[in-house]
């Protein structure tokens, strides 16, 4: 279980996390959903320590990661795997090299088992005779299962998905979904999913946090969220210009 | 108009506390974990085999212009015989240095820089840290290692190159004897204008990499902080280089 307990964070005199609380259930999807800009790829990135809060605390499975030595917080980090809003894939490395990179570095693993954990990996998430390319030779929605296979394939206990559809188009959107579940049922792990698709998300995640002005709004189940009363959780869900949320 | 000052002096001694750590953190890397060998020598072939053709051509035509201007200087006091020795001394001691240390700062300087502010914008140093890797250890402690056996390595090249640019202007143009251009030379050179020679280029590697590393680690936001990081890196380990050699200059002469 991650936890977070009255969270500040501020960039500047912009206060982006305003005493966050929030607890993450262990083996099951969470979605973070929000308007844009209010601040969900940083609470992501105080989930595995990217990024350190002004104040509050943040325990993974119990353990503190704020203010803790760096080995410390890597033998906590082991335990994530992370695919980035813009995928992070080291450009100058194959597919191949890409997903490989942390079997090489984190296992002892010989090249031939590390072959056949990568080219599974892809396998996983339908791509196959690509391991040569190069990222920029590849589409949107390969790049994202690239890196889902990339963050899939030391079997973390804990992943953490920064906008994994945006900018795909709905079938690759709807097929990058089916593969976080079909990945989640398969090997049970803590999902965290900051998303702006709605209604998508709610067939995806089993729990939904909606971020605003710095706090959880609402937390709960996706009928929960869906049949909520807050007016700016019905605003954003519907769409509509007109609420408590202001476009900047 | 005093808050400002007091904002950009915070500003600036934090920055320098910054530029401190991560040397420090840098060097303590390279004791603790160096990198694998693959990274060094991809580094070691980046910085110092491709700077060769550059290093090449600034020695030679640094060589040709001190051999001209050293030979009309020289023979106002009828002492042309001493060009060998001239030519020599200035690059061994100040110019092999300096230059080769200003050659590639331009050429690789600026392109370490560029490669990690690229992986900092396109948030791949991130992604290192979420693996539980340190990110300096694949990315500044082979080009630190790299530096530091590169530059001493490309102003000996430098050196030598120079010298026979001089040879060519100064004995096989303008005429000096050939043996006093190499006699006066050998004679005049000693082991510690060589020593303080490769001790500079070595510390000239340290700061390269320095500057360049850490500008790209902390590198603005999209293509203009990678732009504005690499300009600030060049021109920032120019001044630093020809500063610390003055001083090194007047430590060990």
């Amino acid at each position: 279980m991650i936890s977070l307990r009255k969270v500040h964070k501020s960039f500047g005199a912009q206060k982006v996390l305003d005493g966050l609380d929030l607890d993450i259930p262990a083996g099951k999807i969470t979605a973070i959903i929000g308007p844009s800009g209010e601040g969900k790829s940083v609470l992501l990135k105080h989930l595995i320590g990217l990024l350190q809060p002004d104040s509050g605390a943040v325990e993974v499975d119990g353990e503190s990661i704020i203010d803790v030595r760096r080995s410390e917080l890597n033998r906590i980090r082991e335990k994530f795997g992370m695919l980035f809003q813009n995928v992070a894939l080291f450009d100058s490395m194959t597919v191949f090299e890409n997903v490989a990179f942390p079997l090489q570095e984190k296992t002892s693993l010989s090249k031939e088992e590390i072959r056949g954990r990568v080219l599974s990996a892809l396998e996983d998430v339908g791509l196959k005779n690509i391991e040569t390319k190069f990222p920029d030779e590849l589409s949107g929605g390969m790049k994202k299962r690239v890196g889902l296979a990339r963050a899939v394939v030391l079997n973390p206990k804990i992943i953490l998905f920064d906008e994994p559809t945006t900018g795909l188009d709905p079938i690759i959107k709807r097929a990058i979904h089916q593969l976080i579940k079909d990945t989640h049922a398969k090997f049970g792990f803590t999902a965290v999913i900051v998303s702006h698709e709605i209604p998508e998300i709610f067939d995806v995640a089993q729990n939904v946090a909606m971020l605003f002005r710095g706090k959880i709004l609402q937390y709960g189940t996706p009928d929960e969220i869906i049949n909520s009363t807050d007016p700016a959780i019905r605003q954003f869900i519907s769409g509509s210009l007109d609420g408590p949320i202001q476009m900047v | 108009m005093v808050q400002a000052l007091g904002h950009t002096t915070i500003k600036m001694v934090r920055e320098m506390g910054r530029l401190g750590w991560f040397m420090l953190y840098s060097l303590y890397m390279i004791v603790r974990r160096p990198g694998s060998l693959v990274h060094v020598l991809k580094q070691i072939r980046f910085i110092g085999t491709k700077s060769l053709f550059v290093i090449v051509l600034t020695a030679g035509f640094t060589g040709m212009v001190l051999g001209l201007q050293g030979y009309y200087t020289l023979t106002k006091f009828g002492s042309e015989g001493m060009l060998g020795a001239a030519v020599a001394l200035s690059l061994i001691r100040e110019l092999g240095p300096v230059l080769a240390a200003l050659m590639v700062t331009g050429r690789a300087g600026s392109a370490i820089t560029a490669e990690i502010g690229i992986m900092r914008i396109t948030e791949q140093i991130d992604a290192l840290e979420t693996m539980a890797l340190d990110p300096f250890k694949y990315l500044v402690t082979p080009k630190f290692i790299a530096a530091m056996i590169s530059l001493p390595l490309l102003c000996a090249i430098f050196d030598v190159i120079g010298i026979y640019g001089g040879w060519l202007v100064g004995v096989k143009l303008l005429g000096v004897n050939p043996g006093a251009y190499f006699y006066e030379m050998e004679k005049a050179v000693v082991w510690r204008d060589v020593y303080s020679g490769i001790m500079k280029s070595f510390s000239f590697g340290v700061i390269i990499a320095w500057i360049g590393c850490y500008k790209g680690y902390y590198a603005g936001h999209g293509a203009e902080g990678v732009s504005k990081a690499t300009t600030e890196s060049v021109v920032l380990t120019s001044v630093i280089i020809l500063v610390w050699d003055y001083f090194l200059t007047s430590v060990l002469l």
